[in-house]
């Protein structure tokens, strides 16, 4: 389903030129459940925003669903991050003057989805992730974990195949960071893949398969 | 997405910052009122002084003693005072078929008294034909009797604000009134009339011309009034005058003639020109207010560039986003383009309770061209920061919280 060939990514670091990832390969098939994990700037965000097509690669092939990424332009690439991909942050990156619901409400928004529709799938979703209560609440008024949840309603709302996470629970309490990865380990039991960073060795373990990453390198995968 | 879900993300994302937003729409509104109130303004001196020509009477040439040199060349060496203007003159112009009317003026100042009271005023020598060519209305009473304008009767036609100093609410007509060594019997009352170029004809005894040069002394005029049998005769007219006077002059031309539509001409160019050029001024206000919008709106992309990565992230391409921005900044123009409309509103409100004589006239062009300049800069200085927006990488906006 995802197929990395000879990835390689250059940044400008100042004068220095830094190799985030070089020459990756890799391979997923659907409902994989995935942990990356390494040392800071091993360049496991880097993976992870190109496969969720937030970053383009210096040069290599990126093959998502047999379809080639690396020709596509913005709006293509946009096209498919809305439909195919969700995304889990640390931050959460809730838009803060929005409430709950619109912040879930929010990619179909873009896609111009019918009221009615958006209304129904909000409602549900809401009420799948516990957080009817919380609907008018805005994300100042919510909890950590709540505020996770809200983004990770947001992040499958649009009903993708792939969710990206980048250590969704970095910023939250034991609890609730045991919450949410409850949640997104449910969602990959319903066959959506689920790839996700953590510095947590406790967390990549529960993983399937973890990949190791160091210098930009794939150290490790099993 | 929906342009209706486009203008609702844009005015809802312009309320989370209510400072910034209202700080935005005053300039704007600021920018936009005073285009439309300074254009009045303009429109409403222009109105003013064509008006006040008009009420000068129509078709109208002036005749005055002297030649205003207006084509350039030197003036003359040895000071030539311009030979008199005199009745005989103004009979003389009375022949040509192109002119309808012809009063000729004699103006000089002495104290009228009637009763106890007394009081130094205008008087205005002329012929039964000025009212015709002014204009004008009685109140009371006929004006001066048609006859020989070489005839010096003694009676006299007082404007509306003498009669009231001199006779308060007692009846002024058949009385006679002494006009410097005079006596003159009131024949009639002018009709109360507003200020006319120069002249407060409610401020004036008329009295016959032959009257007024006996009183003065003095054989000149003052000037001859002349109306046109119609607008096409103008410049006939203007021709006949010149050619009549120089005939009389020994062939020279010593007078000048204007003629009211020139004067109305060069006044009404003169005032849009003034009303453009205030209007412009006020204009640079709003492209101030653009400068403004733009800068605001690039600091509201740098401090939502977390909100713009989440956009891309949820697949928003950059297009979308310079939508979702430029949208803001066309909403705030176009709110505070009608916040502006507003201001001017009450500020012609005002003006108009301050100055209640003055005419102001909102010039329909003003509004129109105000709100389209405002929503112009507001979407022109929108683009820059939308374009910023729009290709702001993803990766890096996420990062940073």
């Amino acid at each position: 389903m995802i197929s990395l060939s000879r990835i390689r990514r250059e940044f400008q670091v100042g004068d220095e030129r830094v190799l985030a990832l070089r020459d990756v390969d890799l391979t997923v098939d659907t409902g994989e459940y995935i942990a990356i994990m390494g040392p800071s700037g091993s360049g496991k965000s880097t993976l992870l925003n190109m496969i969720g097509l937030l970053d383009r690669p210096d040069s290599g092939t990126y093959l998502l669903e047999g379809e080639d990424m690396t020709t596509l332009n913005d709006k293509q690439q946009a096209a498919l991050r809305r439909h195919k991909i969700g995304f889990v942050f640390q931050f959460f990156h809730l838009v803060p003057r929005m409430s709950a619901a619109e912040n879930i409400e929010l990619p179909m928004m873009l896609a111009g989805f019918e009221a009615g529709e958006r209304k129904r799938r909000v409602h549900e979703a809401l009420e799948a992730f516990g957080l009817t209560n919380r609907a008018r609440h805005r994300p100042d008024q919510l909890s950590g974990g709540q505020r996770q949840r809200v983004a990770i309603a947001r992040a499958t709302i649009m009903q993708p195949h792939i969710l990206l996470a980048d250590e969704p629970t970095g910023n939250l309490d034991r609890v609730s960071g045991k919450d949410v990865i409850d949640i997104l380990e449910a969602l990959n039991q319903k066959n959506i893949t689920l790839i996700m960073v953590t510095h947590d060795p406790e967390l990549g373990r529960r993983a399937k398969r973890q990949i190791h990453m160091v210098d930009g390198r794939i150290d490790s995968d099993r | 997405m929906k342009i209706t879900d486009i203008i609702r993300f844009a005015f809802r994302a312009s309320t989370g910052y209510p400072t910034r937003t209202l700080l935005m729409l005053l300039a704007m509104a600021i920018g936009v009122g005073s285009v439309v109130i300074l254009s009045t303004l303009g429109e409403g001196a222009r109105s003013y002084v064509v008006g006040q020509f008009s009420s000068l009477g129509t078709n109208l040439l002036i005749v005055l003693p002297g030649r205003s040199e207006t084509v350039g060349g030197p003036p003359p060496l040895l000071g030539i005072t311009p030979r008199d203007l005199t009745l005989d003159d103004a009979m003389a112009l009375q022949r040509s078929s192109a002119i309808k009317y012809v009063a000729p003026i004699a103006l000089g100042a002495a104290p009228a008294s009637w009763g106890g009271r007394e009081r130094e005023v205008t008087i205005l020598g002329s012929t039964p034909h000025l009212f015709q060519v002014r204009q004008l209305t009685m109140a009371l009473g006929r004006f001066l009797p048609e006859g020989d304008a070489s005839r010096a009767a003694s009676v006299c036609v007082l404007g509306y604000k003498i009669k009231q100093e001199l006779f308060g609410n007692a009846s002024a007509l058949g009385e006679p009134i002494r006009i410097g060594d005079r006596r003159f019997r009131v024949v009639g009352v002018l009709a109360k009339k507003g200020q006319s170029v120069g002249m407060d004809m409610g401020d004036v005894v008329i009295i016959p011309v032959a009257s007024a040069q006996a009183l003065f002394n003095s054989a000149s005029l003052f000037r001859i009034m002349i109306e046109a049998n119609d607008r096409d005769a103008i410049v006939r007219a203007k021709e006949t005058v010149l050619r009549i006077i120089r005939e009389r002059h020994d062939g020279d031309d010593d007078i000048t003639v204007i003629s009211q539509d020139a004067v109305l001409a060069t006044f009404d160019r003169i005032f849009t020109a003034l009303t453009l050029t205030v209007a412009g001024i006020a204009a640079i206000s709003l492209a101030v207010a653009g400068i403004l919008i733009m800068n605001v709106m690039l600091i509201a992309v740098s401090q939502r560039r977390a909100e713009v990565g989440l956009l891309k992230a949820i697949g928003a391409p950059g297009g979308q986003i310079m939508a979702l921005f430029l949208a803001e900044s066309a909403i705030l123009s176009i709110i505070g383009a009608a916040l502006g409309l507003l201001l001017a509103a009450a500020g012609t409100w005002i003006l108009t309770q301050i100055f209640p004589d003055f005419p102001l006239i909102v010039p329909l062009w003003s509004l129109w061209a105000a709100v389209g300049v405002s929503v112009a800069t507001g979407l022109v200085f929108g683009v820059l920061p939308a374009r910023r927006a729009a290709r702001l990488n993803p990766v890096l906006s996420l990062s940073r919280r």
